[in-house]
């Protein structure tokens, strides 16, 4: 008896919990996530893209197969290749999280490019998106929309 | 017997003298040839987004710093515009004396996506520029940069572009500098330009 009102309590508390902060941590299974950035768009004519920063602390390789957002209507992997100075960026099938590892999409590398935006993203404001692994599954976190002229989550406790 | 010896000699000044004229001649050529080898002028004549055209005489007396590429890009571009509106905003009271411009390699798709909204997004002193096809060949030839068009399902329209990520200093006489490659850090493009001003 108890241990159903301690149950019932943490799922009453986890309901009425604010929503978690993008700079926060958001844990699946041994994948940790953190650092969801995206930049403030002018319309929604041009794609935005989508940074993350991913922590793999179990002994299993995973890989990021695919993203998922209400606020694009055509979201995609891609991974920015700079070879002889020229920048070409081919589509990435999926994004490898080896096991003991930190991945990161960040600017110049592997990126989500949000096409087909369905709203306006504005600066300050946050949307939820939905990454899909490989092994771990389905996991949203909240993705912080900064500046145009972002270069980072700017999360206060970035290490780097 | 006199004309004889008129005559070697008449032909021994004509042996002498067309090497000679042909070692002033090939002087002279190299006189001229060295200074247009090391450093190159780029040129371009493009539309702001007015309709006026810009060319580099209109920036004379300025540096430039110049960066090809296209509003449809998330991540390279946004990323070397972000760099260069902290390098003009750490130049302080010398800014005035650098011109950043952004010149598009799509411009038909550019020109209807309001460039100069996309380039002010990032710092107000960059000029966006966007000409018609054949302006833009010309340009990135003058500029020896290189850009593709490369079809791409996964793009929008169905199409992205591959471009040089350079960003290319040029000189207040118009003369190349240098350029900085990709992912150079705003702090030293920043000094680089500090020792210049």
């Amino acid at each position: 008896m108890n241990t159903m009102k301690y149950l019932l309590t943490a799922l009453l508390l986890s309901l009425s919990a604010t929503p978690v902060l993008a700079c926060e941590t958001v844990q699946l299974s041994s994948l940790e996530i953190s650092e969801a950035w995206s930049r403030a768009s002018i319309g929604m004519a041009r794609p935005s893209a989508f940074y993350v920063t991913i922590r793999n602390t179990g002994v299993k390789d995973d890989a990021l197969a695919g993203i998922a957002t209400p606020v694009s209507g055509k979201p995609m992997l891609h991974e920015t290749v700079v070879k002889d100075g020229v920048a070409s960026m081919p589509h990435a099938t999926a994004i490898p999280v080896p096991a003991d590892s930190t991945v990161q999409l960040e600017p110049g590398g592997y990126h989500g490019m949000l096409m087909g935006l369905t709203q306006v993203l504005k600066e300050g404001e946050t949307f939820p998106l939905t990454l899909t692994f490989r092994e771990a599954g389905d996991v949203t976190v909240p993705v912080a929309i900064r500046g145009m002229g972002a270069k980072d989550a700017g999360c206060v406790d970035k290490k780097d | 017997m006199r004309l004889k010896v008129l005559q070697k000699m008449l032909w021994a000044a004509v042996a002498l003298a067309i090497p000679a004229y042909g070692a002033l001649h090939l002087l002279d050529e190299r006189a001229e040839t060295p200074v247009a080898e090391v450093s190159f002028r780029p040129t371009f004549s493009l539309l702001d987004a007015e309709g006026r055209v810009r060319m580099p005489s209109d920036f004379a007396g300025k540096h430039l710093l110049v960066f090809f590429g296209f509003t449809n890009c998330p991540d390279v571009c946004p990323t070397t515009l972000a760099e260069v509106a902290q390098v003009m905003e750490g130049l302080g009271d010398d800014a005035g004396k650098v011109q950043p411009l952004f010149i598009s390699i799509d411009p038909t798709r550019d020109r209807s996506l309001e460039l100069a909204e996309y380039t002010a997004a990032f710092h107000p002193s960059i000029l966006g520029l966007a000409g018609d096809e054949a302006q833009t060949r010309a340009a990135a030839r003058s500029f020896r940069i290189f850009y593709e068009r490369e079809d791409s399902s996964g793009a929008p329209d169905g199409y992205t572009m591959a471009h040089s990520a350079a960003l290319y200093l040029i000189g207040p006489d118009g003369n190349w500098l240098r350029q900085f490659s990709y992912g150079t850090p705003a702090s030293e493009i920043l000094n680089d330009l500090r020792q210049r001003l």
